[in-house]
């Protein structure tokens, strides 16, 4: 299975823009969002917005984990369980906080009156879409949830199902930001990693994070160096540092307003002027397809 | 007082409002520390200069099994509490750190104490000091004015080990390190009191400023936890309102005030000021969309150093802030949060807007998975319909 996974380590980089670009063009595939606490990408791929056709959606509950729940009945007040929690989710006066609460279960374990047991934990939503770029398997977070990794995991396997039955062997995934859990969980075995940056100091720094991370999992990877034009400088400063450590350079695009103008109309920046990106992007995968 | 910057969306300008904001209130006087707890892709330190005054490991607790204390294949209590697999039977206990959580639970129950707090590291955490030069006195307002020297700004800074998953205990050695700092301040100042008193007229509080990585699940909250007040940092396009919508819920849910800055202003539409609007929730600043301020940020440039126009936004920004949360002071707790505030930010919305609403903010209780399937069923039903 090829599956191309775009990150960027850093935010507000482009990321969804350029999946959403990648959706509308190239190979059949089937899409994921793995930005499972800010999904984004439904928002193009299942616009509301006039003129442009939605999609069809079934929902899944995701389970993970267990949470506490306290029975105030039994409770005697004696503050173990405030004690014992290394994650303050108990307060003084014994009220759990559940958006603390990392279901490891010590304080069901040493209350002496039984008044804590551990629940089954919803954590979210994961969906099954079908949409103008093909099938979409994306999900939600329930807020202050816990377990993003692990939904992240599910949205990959029913992204891997989806694309067997449906005989096609290209995943195109939207990650998401940082280099915690729920980029490693998108990661892992990942068949290449897209990397998207822009020439800013901040981006050059974090880019070289995601970078170790990639080679920590032994992930092949690219950069996509999107607004390439905003300080000519730096992006020769990216250039360069990309030539001294073997990180190939896919495509660059310049800043422009096509961006946020086909965001705000609910279209991939190909649909809104194809003209002008239709063969970028085209362009773009087959670099991408070369590699994978 | 803690402040926390934080939003749904990454990229919008969390950092670059952090920085600037800290770089302000330092040169305003105020004893500030600038917390980054985007331990994962910390930038806060690439627009300062600090002089680092320590780097620290930071580590997570992990459990040691001593094989020769085990009891062996009869107890194997700590494997079937652990609801992370971090310890597993193999014909002896082993342990995979990488999954533990270090919630202690194992050496809680383990009958025959085998079981030791053993330690894995998953991050640096560093602490630097950055003098900023005082604002001269003609530019700045009255209840401002100093003549002693600003107190030099201090940043905390976390950076996640490249491979580890888990970034919520670095943030929480982070607020530990905060914490030990500020005694080691109390006992500085407890020795010299007299002679400080004189020098650093410490009328002004010292403010905290948490620079929040962006998302709404677990490292934001851990780095939210508590906060005084938290500036949710936007941009007026459909992703940055959907992720603004997502980090509001998350702050009813935490029942932590909030008023949002919109970022970038003028460069999508205005469905964000809508949205605002309908929730009475404060907006505290517009900030302009230019070329100019992107130039100087991609540099790892302050803007209020570079620009005049950015130097009055941030201070009409620290404005209404200050007046905003000093109000939320001289109520009692349970005002500061839930409706009571809803009604002030209300007030203020009334005000900031020139439009007059009713709007209350919605007391939905469902979760964002459910309002994200039903926006998606009412797409689905437009689409059959």
């Amino acid at each position: 299975m090829r599956e191309l996974l775009v990150i960027s380590g850093k935010g507000g980089t482009g990321k969804t823009s350029i999946t959403a670009g990648l959706a509308a063009t190239g190979p059949a595939k089937v899409v994921a969002d793995c930005d499972v606490d800010a999904a984004d990408l439904h928002l193009i791929a299942l616009p509301q917005a006039q003129g442009v056709v939605p999609g069809t959606t079934q929902a899944h509950p995701f389970h993970s984990g267990q949470r506490a729940v306290l029975d105030p009945d039994q409770c005697t007040q004696c503050g173990i369980c405030h004690e014992k929690c290394h994650f303050n989710a108990i307060t003084e006066d014994i009220r759990l906080r559940p958006e603390y609460c990392e279901g490891c279960g010590m304080c069901a374990y040493v209350c002496p009156a039984g008044a804590i047991r551990m629940q089954e934990r919803l954590c979210g939503q994961w969906f099954r879409s079908e949409t103008r770029f093909g099938t979409m398997i994306h999900a939600a977070l329930g807020i202050a949830e816990e377990n993003s990794g692990k939904l992240v995991t599910t949205v990959r396997t029913v992204s891997g199902d989806t694309a067997r039955e449906q005989g096609l062997d290209v995943i195109l995934t939207d990650g998401p930001p940082g280099i915690g859990c729920p980029v490693i969980a998108s990661l892992t075995n990942t068949r290449m990693a897209l990397l998207v940056s822009e020439p800013t100091r901040s981006a050059l720094h974090d880019l070289q994070r995601i970078v170790e991370l990639t080679r920590h999992f032994r992930v092949p990877a690219a950069l996509l160096l999107n607004k390439a034009d905003i300080h000519p400088a730096l992006a020769d400063e990216m250039r360069a540092w990309c030539a001294e450590n073997n990180l190939p350079v896919a495509g660059e695009f310049g800043w422009t307003e096509d961006f946020t103008q086909a965001q705000l109309l609910g279209l991939a920046v190909t649909e809104y002027r194809p003209d002008a990106w239709k063969p970028r992007f085209e362009q773009l995968w087959e670099t991408l397809l070369a590699r994978m | 007082m803690h402040i926390a910057i934080a939003s749904g969306k990454g990229g919008t300008g969390k950092t670059t409002l952090s920085v600037n904001l800290a770089a302000h209130l330092s040169r305003s006087g105020f004893p500030v520390t600038l917390v980054d707890c985007d331990v994962e892709e910390p930038n806060a330190h690439l627009f300062f200069q600090p002089q680092w005054a320590w780097t620290r490991t930071a580590h997570a607790p992990v459990p040691a099994v001593d094989s020769s204390r085990c009891i062996g294949e009869t107890c194997r209590i700590c494997v079937t509490e652990c609801r992370f697999k971090a310890l597993i039977w193999m014909g002896e206990i082993m342990e995979f750190p990488e999954l533990c959580h270090g919630c202690g639970l194992c050496m809680e129950a383990c009958p025959a104490g085998a079981i030791t707090e053993s330690t894995r590291v998953i991050g640096t955490v560093q602490m630097g000091t950055v003098q900023m030069d005082a604002v001269r006195a003609e530019s700045i307002s009255p209840q401002n004015s100093h003549t002693a020297d600003t107190p030099a700004l201090r940043l905390l800074t976390g950076s996640l080990r490249v491979g580890e998953a888990m970034s919520p205990p670095l943030i929480r050695e982070l607020f530990g390190q905060l914490e030990q700092l500020d005694q080691l301040d109390m006992g500085v100042h407890a020795g010299q009191a007299e002679r400080i008193r004189v020098s650093v007229p410490r009328r002004n509080e010292e403010i905290v400023l948490r620079d929040c990585p962006p998302g709404t699940s677990c490292p934001v909250i851990t780095s939210m936890d508590g906060a005084d007040y938290t500036i949710l940092v936007t941009e007026p396009t459909p992703f940055g309102l959907h992720d603004l919508q997502l980090a509001v819920e998350t702050l009813r849910t935490l029942k932590q005030p909030f008023g949002v800055v919109i970022n970038r202003s003028g460069m999508g539409d205005n469905r964000v000021d809508e949205w605002l609007a309908a929730q009475a929730i404060p907006v505290l600043a517009r900030i302009p969309h230019s070329q100019q301020a992107a130039t100087v940020c991609a540099e790892g440039q302050l803007l209020i150093n570079a620009l005049p126009q950015m130097r009055d936004a941030y201070a009409a920004l620290w404005e209404r802030l200050h007046q905003i949360v000093t109000q939320g002071r001289n109520t009692t707790e349970a005002e500061t949060t839930g409706e009571a505030a809803s009604a002030k930010a209300s007030a203020l919305s009334t005000t900031i807007h020139g439009v007059k609403t009713n709007a209350r903010p919605d007391t939905e209780t469902d979760t964002k998975a459910a309002r994200h399937a039903a926006a998606l069923q009412s797409a689905s039903e437009a689409h059959h319909a």
